[in-house]
């Protein structure tokens, strides 16, 4: 049994009818915290590309222009941070990653997405298909801000929000999964909100 | 690049309240007695985990204030319409009992191995992992020199007070005060800015090791100036929270 203390009560409790839609162990905030390891990056547009690789080859690449002239899908979707808040509706605007891998022939069963600033996150690559995955650049009607990861952060809200790479630059191919930057330094590999994958081991 | 292997993941223990200091009129220092604890690295984060009398739940990370090989502490800051920090900084006593489980996160850390110069910079209660990154310093013997800036609103909110006015040689602790200013202070006034940055910081040809703690804002404008005065951003490392309204 776990201790008791005394005193202490429930007080932040889930929206009336939504706490089905908070995972495990995360409360619900209205504010939109951030989490990075390192300064926000600013690369500028006309430098910006979004590529995809594999076995250190491109095998396509945007320009910012092309990239905001492929179809874009509204999406709202709840999100879940592994520091345990989860915020609720938040809506989004950008390309479906099934949108950018169906413009290359790919069979490679794992994906490590690539960022300015040299972060990195690891995902199995059906976790990014299915309308499961967006490279977004819109928060809220508005273009997304550096802090938040714009120009262009990956969205894959289904897992904790660290894999929804801030200032991603493309998708590295691989036929062997590669932990990224936050799954080295202890966090799990996967990190489903839901099982609360949140560090090594859990 | 260090991994640390955790089979079986990272458990949660039961801890027992050692003490409880207060800081400032808002902010505590909880040590703990925990017996499983396995020990941490300067900059790490714990989990705390209360559980009310009907069985309900709440978990939160904290920075850990204390240094490697001392007894694990935490330092807490109340916030308005929290859930956990009221109850950690008003209701908490020793004896008492909660569950932790950690360390977590093993990227804002130091060792003495990684060298310096040190250049910290705090807002708010952003100084309570560089706070165990100084005390791991001391502890060590290590001569790494170290730069700390910390912003607090005013002179009483400034956490650790006493400790950082004794800080050892080779150790420069500067403070700025974004609101108020008692008679007689010959500190720095106002928000932290580039101009701040570069008359306590090191310049940039010393290639500090430099680790910012604090509010997003804080951190955003901390990380964007010391990289603006030449930092390398990979020796950049940051730490945020959010206005998360929540813990």
């Amino acid at each position: 049994m776990p201790p008791v203390s005394r005193g202490f009560r429930h007080l932040h409790r889930a929206p009336a009818g939504q706490e089905d839609r908070v995972p495990p162990g995360q409360y619900v905030t209205d504010g939109f915290p951030v989490l990075s390891a390192g300064p926000t990056p600013h690369t500028p547009l006309e430098q910006w590309t979004f590529s995809i690789t594999q076995g250190g080859q491109t095998k396509k690449s945007w320009t910012w222009q092309e990239f905001r002239a492929l179809p874009a899908e509204n999406v709202t979707t709840d999100i879940h941070c592994v520091t345990r808040w989860s915020k609720l509706d938040t809506m989004w605007q950008g390309v479906s990653v099934d949108t950018l891998l169906d413009q290359v022939e790919h069979d490679a069963p794992y994906v490590l997405a690539f960022c300015d600033g040299g972060y990195t996150t690891n995902l199995p690559i059906e976790d990014l298909m299915g309308g499961q995955a967006w490279v977004a650049y819109y928060y809220d009607g508005q273009p997304l801000e550096s802090e938040h990861g714009g120009p262009a952060r990956l969205l894959v809200p289904h897992l904790y929000f660290w894999k929804s790479a801030k200032w991603v630059r493309g998708l590295e191919l691989r036929d062997h999964d590669e932990p990224g930057f936050w799954e080295t330094y202890g966090y799990h590999n996967y990190g489903d909100p839901w099982k609360e994958q949140r560090y090594a081991g859990d | 690049m260090e991994r640390t292997a955790l089979r079986g993941g990272l458990k949660w223990q039961t801890a027992t309240v050692a003490s409880v200091t207060k800081e400032t009129a808002a902010v505590v220092t909880i040590e703990l007695d925990a017996p499983d604890w396995p020990g941490h690295r300067a900059g790490q984060h714990l989990e705390v985990r209360l559980t009310a009398e009907d069985g309900y739940q709440a978990e939160r990370q904290y920075s850990i204030a204390s240094a490697p090989g001392e007894p694990v502490a935490i330092t807490v800051e109340r916030l308005e319409n929290g859930e956990v920090s009221p109850y950690l900084t008003e209701e908490l006593r020793a004896g008492d009992d909660l569950e932790i489980r950690g360390p977590i996160a093993e990227y804002f850390v130091w060792e003495p191995a990684d060298g310096g110069p040190l250049m910290l910079v705090a807002g708010g209660s952003g100084v309570v992992p560089l706070r165990s990154i100084l005390r791991h310093r001391l502890r060590t013997g290590s001569d790494v020199p170290a730069r700390l800036l910390y912003s607090a609103r005013t002179w009483p909110d400034v956490i650790y007070r006493d400790e950082l006015d004794k800080q050892p040689e080779g150790v420069e602790v500067s403070y700025t005060l974004t609101r108020g200013r008692p008679p007689g202070w010959t500190g720095h006034a106002g928000r932290i800015n580039q101009a701040l940055l570069e008359l306590v910081g090191w310049p940039a040809e010393a290639n500090a090791l430099t680790y910012i703690c604090g509010p997003t804002s804080f951190v955003e404008t901390a990380a964007a100036a010391l990289v603006g005065l030449g930092y390398p951003p990979e020796r950049v490392k940051t730490e945020r929270f959010g206005a998360t309204g929540g813990h």
